[in-house]
């Protein structure tokens, strides 16, 4: 292809975009919206699977039999939202083979948040309400987003998100108006789990290296800052609304602008945690490598299998 | 309080319990994305079953119990499930051998229960029906495939089988009140289950190509709360948070 036939093609895709219309898989597209696309849908799908595992910690020991009930389903459906993800990324013509190589290998990311460790039961309560409610302000504007099989996972993914984000406020409500070990266990969990949960919206602008180009393919619509205030001018009222405290003496009503300000996020810590130095990081990527490495022969089996059916099937048809 | 229809449904509702317990543990950790999604939504519908089971003993109980205090306040010697279910995951092939072999036994369980005369049993066996066939049929296709798929996969679950064999005849033991609710027409009698659940495990162990245990050797115990020394650390991990915080809401 030429290049003038290149940039027409660009411009019409451009154009599209602009006009609010859907990329589909058979669509053309420039080869760095596909990477893009591909590096953040596959990091997505990677937090969902890595996610299961702080939440995966406490199904043995749920206090209540509601309660793990809820929690085996809300990670069941985190396993079903990796599997969504992972469809979606391969519409790109990319495997899922090659995308957990990429996760094992340490090449791909996922999200930083799920490097800390499930201490208490109450973080079950912290992860849902925080976590998931940080993820859901990430996600609720990616179910426009212009490429198609990506803005339709989303409409799923969101809707369970923020039925298991209230399922996580729920857990709060319950130990913050419960006995007074109780309510310092939530507040404890609310302690540990607020600085993380806020440094889930990604780096500050200045800082962000995809921000302005994912902006104009609509992959985010707000950028991390803005994004990070309208979950902390959300969250402070749920805190104070069951009596617990958000750890931040610099946490001030601004009267004038009518939001949160709020202290310095210690991003020496996040860039840590990023680079794999976080408190579970390798613990996190040693579960899944194990997963993957010690299930090979049952894939293995069920490839063998496979084939022998549908050789079967085939000398029946001879 | 029925003291007899309690420890009965105990007696139903601890195997789900338990071997839910152990498919609770794998979550995050399985050989698929799929399997993992299955294992987790098996051990969901029999946790759903065991809090059906234990809000009506809660209620026959007739006291403050609750069905967190039936499932999670009780000594080790108190839990009346079956050997089988207990028995840790070890590998894929254990897992799926220790499903399948129950799974069996569960449907043809389940089929006669919903004839009780106890009409709350019948309609918790209708119910749990329809999701122990999908188990069933989960587990009895991953016997085919690890037993006709590879060398490696047909010896680990042929060791799998071996293994567990010896728990199976346990699921036919009555217990005394097993007894009397069959003579009330409440309870199944599990003995008249033995030859159908050998005739459907050995047809489809005979079309996963493998071998049929020729163990007479059976062990037992598990109905008197006599476990093996694998369940007390499935306990704690169960029972922990109550113990830890007792009468607390969650």
């Amino acid at each position: 292809m030429s290049e003038e036939q290149i940039k027409n093609l660009e411009a019409q895709f451009e154009a599209r975009i602009a006009r609010d219309e859907k990329i589909e898989p058979k669509d053309w597209m420039p080869e760095k919206y596909r990477k893009t696309h591909i590096r953040q849908m596959s990091q997505h799908a990677h937090s969902e699977i890595v996610g299961m595992l702080p939440e995966g910690n406490w199904i043995t020991r749920a206090p209540s039999l509601r309660r793990k009930v809820a929690l085996l389903a809300k990670v069941q459906d985190e396993a079903g939202h990796g599997l969504y993800l992972y469809s979606a990324c391969e519409t790109l013509g990319v495997s899922r083979e090659e995308l957990y190589e990429q996760l094992h290998s340490g090449k791909a990311k996922y999200s930083s948040i799920f490097n800390y460790p499930t201490v208490t039961w109450a973080d079950m309560g912290a992860i849902g309400w925080l976590v998931d409610g940080a993820a859901i302000i990430n996600q609720v504007p990616l179910c426009n987003t212009s490429y198609g099989p990506y803005a339709r996972a989303m409409v799923r993914v969101c809707k369970e998100e923020s039925f298991h984000q209230r399922q996580g406020y729920e857990i709060m409500i319950k130990l913050a108006n419960g006995t007074a070990e109780q309510k310092e266990m939530a507040q404890d969990a609310l302690n540990r789990w607020w600085w993380p949960s806020l440094m889930m919206l990604g780096p500050t602008d200045a800082e962000s290296i995809h921000t302005e180009q994912s902006m104009k393919w609509k992959l985010k619509r707000k950028s991390n800052d803005d994004l990070r205030q309208q979950f902390i001018d959300q969250t402070v009222p749920q805190a104070e609304l069951i009596g617990l405290t958000i750890p931040d003496p610099d946490l001030k009503w601004n009267e004038e602008k009518g939001v949160y300000d709020f202290g310095e996020i210690n991003w020496d810590e996040f860039w840590q945690v990023v680079k794999g130095h976080g408190p579970m990081n390798k613990e996190r990527m040693k579960a899944r490598v194990d997963a993957w490495e010690e299930g090979q022969w049952v894939r293995d089996a069920a490839m063998a299998y496979a084939e022998k059916k549908q050789e079967r099937k085939e000398k029946r048809v001879v | 309080m029925n003291n007899n229809l309690y420890k009965y449904i105990l007696g139903i509702a601890d195997n789900s319990l338990i071997l839910g317990q152990r498919l609770g543990e794998l979550t995050g950790h399985e050989p698929s994305l799929e399997t993992d999604i299955a294992c987790t939504n098996i051990s969901l519908d029999l946790f759903g079953q065991v809090r059906s089971y234990f809000q009506y003993a809660a209620k026959i109980a007739g006291d403050q119990r609750t069905e967190d205090d039936i499932a999670m306040l009780r000594k080790e010697r108190e839990y009346v499930n079956v050997l089988l279910v207990e028995q840790p995951n070890r590998n894929f092939a254990y897992t799926m051998a220790r499903q399948f072999l129950f799974d069996v036994y569960h449907l043809l369980f389940l089929q006669e229960l919903q004839k009780s005369k106890d009409l709350t049993l019948a309609a918790i066996a209708n119910k749990s029906i329809k999701e122990v066939s999908y188990h069933l049929r989960f587990s009895t296709d991953w016997i085919k495939r690890l037993g006709d798929g590879t060398e490696e996969s047909k010896a680990k679950m042929q060791d799998a089988i071996d293994s567990l064999w010896t728990y199976t005849d346990e699921l036919f033991h009555q217990t005394e009140a097993d007894k009397v609710m069959v003579q009330e027409g409440i309870g199944v009698d599990v003995t008249v289950l033995k030859k159908a659940y050998y005739e459907k495990v050995n047809a489809v162990l005979e079309e996963a190509t493998l071998e049929i245990p020729e163990s007479k050797w059976f062990q037992k115990g598990g109905k008197q709360g006599i476990h093996t020394e694998h369940l007390g650390y499935l306990l704690a991990e169960l029972q922990y948070m109550q113990r830890a915080y007792p009468n607390m809401e969650w």
